[in-house]
């Protein structure tokens, strides 16, 4: 308990969460938070500079660009969670595996793991979007098959010193069979380390679908993705700033709103690191 | 050790031969038929028969992934479906602009990061300090494509000090090596300071100032090179985080390397060009890694290879 009075107490802990619940709280009401719709073109318009009826000024075809921003935080939101999900169905089930039974079934999917960490990141994800054809569940598929790894070394790494504890060792010697001891002993001790370190790389899908989106191979640029916003600004910076640097702004804000929070969920729940 | 570098590069052939199976994998996500797919939906039946004739779509997938894996080894990455120009000479040719650029980048984010890493722990919680906190924030939390945009904007445009495109002497490398640099050199700084910290606390470095040694002796002379040795262990991952950011920043700035080479061929769907290139990007990746852990050994003469 103290150590939650500690996190109220952070400035930057607090802020973290604020920036969180903040972007949720937007991307569920965006329709009506936007003071615009956020398709609406109109020409004479174009490349308004920010002002107080347009905070932060119009893109090329005279759409509000705060607007857009607002309504493009759904897709951040729904990018960061749903790859995180699908990076955590896929790797915390192989980081179990791995080290509880160890042996055979470790080496495989550890050179499994390696195998997919010996990529950059961004060139496989990129090569996914150009090869499918793309659209938002190829983009989910691409930004977790890249980042899986990550879950499964930290669950294995995790599990193999909660197998050496008492608590495993008497589940074991009171006959409970494997399921049963990872589901009821190991996987609930795995689930704050998880949940620390699910806070600190939800910015990795929501950075890498920014850049997927601004080269053109992420979602298009219909769909006020703010990495797409930046591509469609990008031809225009000289005469229009605004239209690239407020859709950085806001990816920048976010991912330092979730690892600020990471951060201070970490020294709550996970003091040791 | 020798036995140990031995053991590495032998380990690293499994890893590229499952390389090579998630490479091949990916390509068959293309939907629907390959040569339709590059020729467009308007190209005569002769002609999309003709190309699966030469890209070997008309053999089984087995023989073309063998025999796609007998090309790499004998160093034959196939030849472009765009251009018809081989695969390995074009991306080697486009090597040393992407090492350029990956070098000027570590070089700043070393450069920049341990010193200054050093000094926030040294007069730590002073404005140094603050202002490598934010720094590192920032470099953490902006898209590299973004950094680029607005380096641009600042120092191409309105203070017109640097060229804002291509590879054209000295000038030109500097914003795309702050654009890519600047992330890693913030995960320097933080990670130099809280290591520099750790170590300031221990024993030996309690004895040296005992022994009544300055402070800049006991800092630079018996911390640092104890506190640069968690480091070396991130650089491995960060240069491999350079490698990935390659892509977006030589784009943005036009920068004739891999990195744009291997986007460009995305966007043209040139797959034999793409296959080629994320084959080697990732072999490049892995002696990265391998010479990371090599230099452990050099800096720590604790750390036995066995």
């Amino acid at each position: 308990m103290a150590r939650w009075k500690r996190f109220i107490r952070n400035p930057a802990a607090v802020a973290g969460t604020l920036i969180c619940l903040g972007l949720i709280v937007v991307a569920i009401f965006a329709p009506a938070i936007a003071p615009y719709p956020p398709d609406q073109m109109l020409l004479g318009n174009r490349h308004l500079p920010p002002s107080p009826g347009h905070w932060m000024g119009t893109d090329f075809f005279g759409r509000d660009i705060l607007s857009r921003i607002i309504i493009g935080s759904r897709i951040t939101v729904a990018v960061g969670l749903i790859a995180l999900l699908a990076q955590a169905a896929i790797g915390i089930p192989l980081g179990l595996a791995a080290g509880y039974f160890k042996g055979r079934i470790d080496m495989v999917i550890m050179r499994l793991t390696d195998i997919f960490m010996s990529f950059p990141t961004i060139l496989l994800a990129l090569a996914i979007m150009a090869v499918s054809g793309g659209g938002f569940w190829n983009l989910i598929l691409a930004l977790s098959i890249t980042s899986w790894t990550s879950f499964s070394r930290l669950v294995r790494s995790q599990v193999l010193t909660l197998t050496e504890r008492d608590f495993v060792q008497s589940s074991h010697a009171l006959g409970a069979r494997d399921l049963r001891t990872i589901f009821r002993q190991i996987l609930p001790n795995c689930i704050p380390i998880i949940i620390v370190h699910a806070t600190l790389v939800v910015a990795v899908p929501i950075l890498a679908e920014s850049s997927l989106s601004f080269l053109g191979l992420g979602l298009p640029p219909e769909t006020s993705s703010w990495g797409a916003m930046a591509a469609t600004g990008r031809a225009y910076i000289r005469e229009a700033w605004w239209s690239v640097t407020f859709p950085g702004l806001a990816i920048a804000v976010v991912v330092l709103g979730t690892n600020l929070l990471g951060d201070a969920l970490r020294d709550v729940l996970d003091p040791k690191m | 050790m020798l036995t140990y570098i031995g053991r590495r590069i032998a380990l690293m052939i499994p890893s590229l031969f499952g390389v090579t199976v998630v490479v091949f994998g990916i390509m068959q996500m293309i939907p629907g038929d390959p040569a339709v797919y590059i020729l467009g939906d308007q190209a005569s039946e002769e002609a999309v028969q003709a190309l699966r004739r030469r890209m070997g779509l008309d053999r089984p997938l087995l023989e073309q992934y063998v025999a796609w894996v007998i090309g790499i080894l004998r160093g034959d990455f196939g030849v472009s479906y765009r251009d018809a120009s081989p695969v390995l000479p074009v991306l080697l040719g486009r090597f040393p602009a992407t090492l350029e650029l990956m070098l000027a980048s570590m070089v700043l984010a070393l450069g920049l990061g341990i010193p200054v890493g050093v000094l926030s722990a040294v007069h730590r919680n002073s404005v140094i300090d603050t202002v490598s906190r934010v720094f590192a924030l920032a470099g953490h939390a902006t898209p590299t494509f973004w950094r680029a945009l607005m380096l641009i904007l600042l120092f191409a445009f309105y203070v017109p000090i640097f060229p804002p495109s291509g590879r054209n002497g000295l000038a030109s490398i500097v914003l795309p090596a702050i654009a890519l640099g600047s992330s890693m050199a913030g995960v320097i700084m933080r990670l130099t300071r809280s290591s520099v910290l750790e170590v300031l606390s221990d024993d030996y470095v309690r004895t040296a100032r005992a022994k009544g040694l300055r402070e800049r002796v006991v800092v630079y002379r018996h911390a640092l090179r104890n506190a640069l040795l968690p480091v070396a262990t991130i650089i491995g991952i960060q240069v491999g985080n350079l490698l990935g950011g390659s892509v977006v920043t030589e784009t943005v700035f036009a920068w004739p390397g891999i990195g744009r080479y291997a986007y460009l061929a995305m966007m043209q769907r040139d797959y034999t060009t793409v296959m080629g290139s994320l084959f080697l990007f990732s072999l490049i990746y892995m002696v990265i890694n391998l010479l990371t852990d090599l230099s452990y050994g050099w800096l720590d003469p604790r750390v036995r290879y066995g």
